[in-house]
């Protein structure tokens, strides 16, 4: 699988939370190279399910859940052709200023959320941030025209095609989490391959960035015995303590805490090891702010890991991952499933603990 | 459209070589002669036509000065981190606050970066109110230490935005229309000599640090008359305070009366207005007192230059993205075409 093609069209497709049409087409597409059965459901999640060859009854599931929305603007206001807009997710205003944006209209229009010259700025001006409220977008276009093409309520994305940059490394938008879905149709990928026993579900999640809305329903419907969120994390980079963040390009980060249930988080350990693949450990106290937060307090509870992909200037235009730890992810994914069988719940299921036996 | 190719060309001020390369193919053809002297203006002629009024004792027609400046604002790498992050130094006027989470190049090879930002989650909340200043950021090439990172980039590469061009309808966006919207009125200018006036087109360097090449070409040219083509500053998009725009997209070239660099000659600026009337084209003033241009350091060159300017509004100028209406760039090659069309010595009173 070509990781960085595939990025490329995942991430440059449109696909604000609750809007993924364009790429839940996208999504169904890739899964469905690889798994035989795709549908949606009513919240917009990808369900793709790639049946294993055990012979339980009933046969055991996992789901794998990457969510397919992202941050994004709404128009709330026009204004002599120019658009005010508040964010869908949380934006950084100051990243905004000069930034390029796709307005989602009657047609889909390129705008730049513009910024006054230096040469008309009182310095102190220059030394105040600007709230969203008085950020605009310009469509270039005249005032009739944008009020015939633009309503209150259309959806704007920022607009940046996928950059390489040296190394392994690459930039780009809405890379939170569509790198997610990349490693878990190169997961899939691999498993065409491989023998598994448990049937496999891989669900682009819709409506994460705003309350993983998307991981709530579809955890609900299907129900499997084990779920595995995969969503960015943050790595390491300027100005930020090493303690808050994972390293670039050292492999994908197992997180490990209360979100986490201790023998999934161990047994990706072992999986990892195994395949002498690089990981990291994210030590995660509390909420995880992800679909694993919600996946495992599903019906009566699902056991439930994380795993976050390293990732510099997350919510930003120039989102920056290193391909290498995409691959890894989905490759420990892949030999994680592949391990899994018929007594693997019992692992999972609490025991009293024995007396020692006598010997 | 040559304004495409311009505005994607990489030419921080100091560093306008592939600019000009552009330039000199599109116009060689179409001038007697060129020239690009030692700070690295490019200096062509195109001769007066036949019915050039010859003046003076010389009996030379008219030497006209027409320039546009073809550098643009940046970035400068200063150091290299031993994590292979780049810092860097402004070359002209840039406002720290739109570089943040922003595509460049780096150097000649055009290596890809970006300017990173600390994710909002990880912000505290009185963060968020500070804007971050240029020597605090970071440009991230994906180099993982400085040795890394030296066999791309090096102290000294010059950084430019990433930014593609496009045709929006009634607009144009891009990068660098400060000054390469001025630079393809020129070509224009040129291309559709000759004119009763000997022309000379002159592409000049480093005005966004001080109007360096514009004064030595001036000084070398000594001409009768000068005019400066910009993109100027357009600044019509709603602001707190109702106040009038310095100008505005859509409603013709802006000819200037004052800036803060010159006082434009008015016998200039009157034929430039009696053509506009004459011919309708539309025109607008530019609101006095903002920015300045080459014609600050060509007016004040050996015994002085009458001079004026005709720019095409650009909105967010010195930013990654700039936006112009094609209007305003077709009737500023007009309006500029005509004029030297009408212009006479008579007009800044000098004897046929």
């Amino acid at each position: 699988m070509d990781i960085i093609s595939l990025l490329k069209n995942l991430s440059e497709t449109s696909g604000v939370s609750g809007y993924e049409d364009q790429v839940r087409e996208a999504v169904v597409e890739v899964f469905g190279r690889y798994a035989g059965e795709v549908r949606t459901d009513t919240l917009g999640n990808v369900i793709a399910l790639k049946r294993g060859t055990g012979e339980m009854e009933p046969r055991r599931s996992i789901m794998l859940a990457g969510h397919t929305d992202e941050i994004g603007l709404m128009v709330t206001q026009i204004e002599k052709g120019f658009l005010h807009f508040t964010g869908v997710g949380g934006f950084d205003p100051r990243v905004l200023l000069g930034q390029e944006v796709i307005v989602h209209g009657r047609r889909t229009l390129p705008g730049i959320i513009g910024s006054r010259p230096p040469h008309v700025l009182p310095p102190e001006e220059r030394e105040k941030t600007i709230p969203m409220d008085r950020l605009f977008i310009d469509v270039g276009l005249p005032p009739d025209e944008v009020t015939a093409l633009v309503r209150v309520g259309d959806l704007v994305t920022v607009q940046r095609e996928l950059t390489p940059l040296k190394g392994d490394f690459v930039a780009g938008k809405a890379f939170d989490d569509r790198t997610a879905v990349v490693a878990i149709a190169a997961c899939l990928e691999q498993l065409t391959g491989m023998r598994h026993a448990w049937d496999v579900y891989a669900v682009g999640t819709s409506q994460e960035e705003v309350g993983l809305r998307g991981a709530i329903t579809s955890a609900y419907g299907l129900a499997p015995d084990v779920g595995i969120a995969i969503d960015v994390t943050f790595g390491d980079q300027p100005g930020i303590p090493a303690a808050e963040t994972v390293e670039m390009n050292k492999g994908p980060a197992i997180v490990y805490g209360p979100n986490i249930h201790p023998v999934l988080y161990e047994a990706l350990v072992e999986t990892a090891k195994s395949l002498e693949l690089p990981y990291q450990v994210e030590p995660a106290p509390g909420r995880t702010g992800t679909d694993a937060w919600a996946i495992q307090v599903t019906r009566s509870g699902i056991p439930t890991a994380l795993i976050g992909i390293p990732l510099r200037n997350m919510h930003t235009s120039v989102e920056t991952v290193s391909v290498k730890d995409v691959e890894r992810t989905g490759r420990l994914l892949a030999a994680f499933i592949a391990r899994l069988d018929a007594e693997f719940m019992h692992r999972l299921a609490w025991r009293p603990a024995e007396a020692p036996e006598e010997k | 459209m040559i304004l495409k190719e311009l505005s994607e060309a990489f030419g921080v001020s100091g560093h306008e070589e592939a600019v000009r390369q552009i330039i000199f193919d599109a116009v060689r053809d179409d001038v007697d002669e060129y020239e690009v002297d030692s700070i690295g203006n490019l200096i062509t002629l195109r001769r007066g036509s036949a019915q050039a009024r010859k003046h003076g004792t010389s009996g030379a027609p008219l030497k006209v000065m027409v320039a546009a400046h073809m550098d643009e604002v940046g970035l400068m790498i200063t150091h290299i981190e031993d994590n292979g992050q780049l810092r860097f130094a402004k070359v002209g006027g840039i406002d720290d606050r739109i570089l943040l989470a922003k595509a460049v190049y780096v150097g000649d090879k055009k290596v890809p970066g970006v300017i990173g930002v600390k994710p909002i989650h990880l912000q505290e909340r009185k963060e968020r109110n500070q804007v971050i200043k240029c020597d605090k950021m970071t440009i991230d090439i994906g180099a993982t230490s400085k040795a890394e990172a030296e066999q791309m980039v090096g102290i000294g590469d010059y950084v430019a935005f990433a930014t593609s061009f496009a045709d929006l309808g009634p607009t144009l966006k891009g990068k660098a229309f400060d000054d390469r919207a001025g630079c393809a009125v020129l070509v224009e200018i040129i291309k559709g000599g000759p004119y009763p006036c000997d022309l000379y087109g002159v592409f000049t360097v480093q005005e966004e640090v001080g109007l360096r090449g514009a004064r030595v070409a001036a000084y070398a040219i000594e001409p009768d008359v000068a005019f400066v083509l910009e993109g100027t500053i357009c600044d019509d998009m709603p602001k707190k305070k109702d106040v009038s725009p310095t100008t505005e997209l859509g409603k013709g070239p802006a000819i200037t009366v004052m800036d803060r660099s010159f006082i434009a000659d008015r016998r200039l600026v009157q034929l430039l207005v009696d053509t506009a009337t004459e011919l309708g084209i539309p025109y607008q003033f530019k609101q006095p007192l903002m920015g300045g241009t080459d014609a600050g350091a060509i007016h004040k060159t050996k015994m002085g230059v009458p001079s004026a300017v005709v720019s095409v509004p650009s909105r967010y100028i010195h930013s990654p993205v700039c936006l112009l209406s094609k209007s305003d760039f077709e009737n500023a090659v007009r309006l500029m075409q005509e004029t030297l069309r009408r212009l006479t010595p008579a007009t800044i009173g000098k004897n046929e």
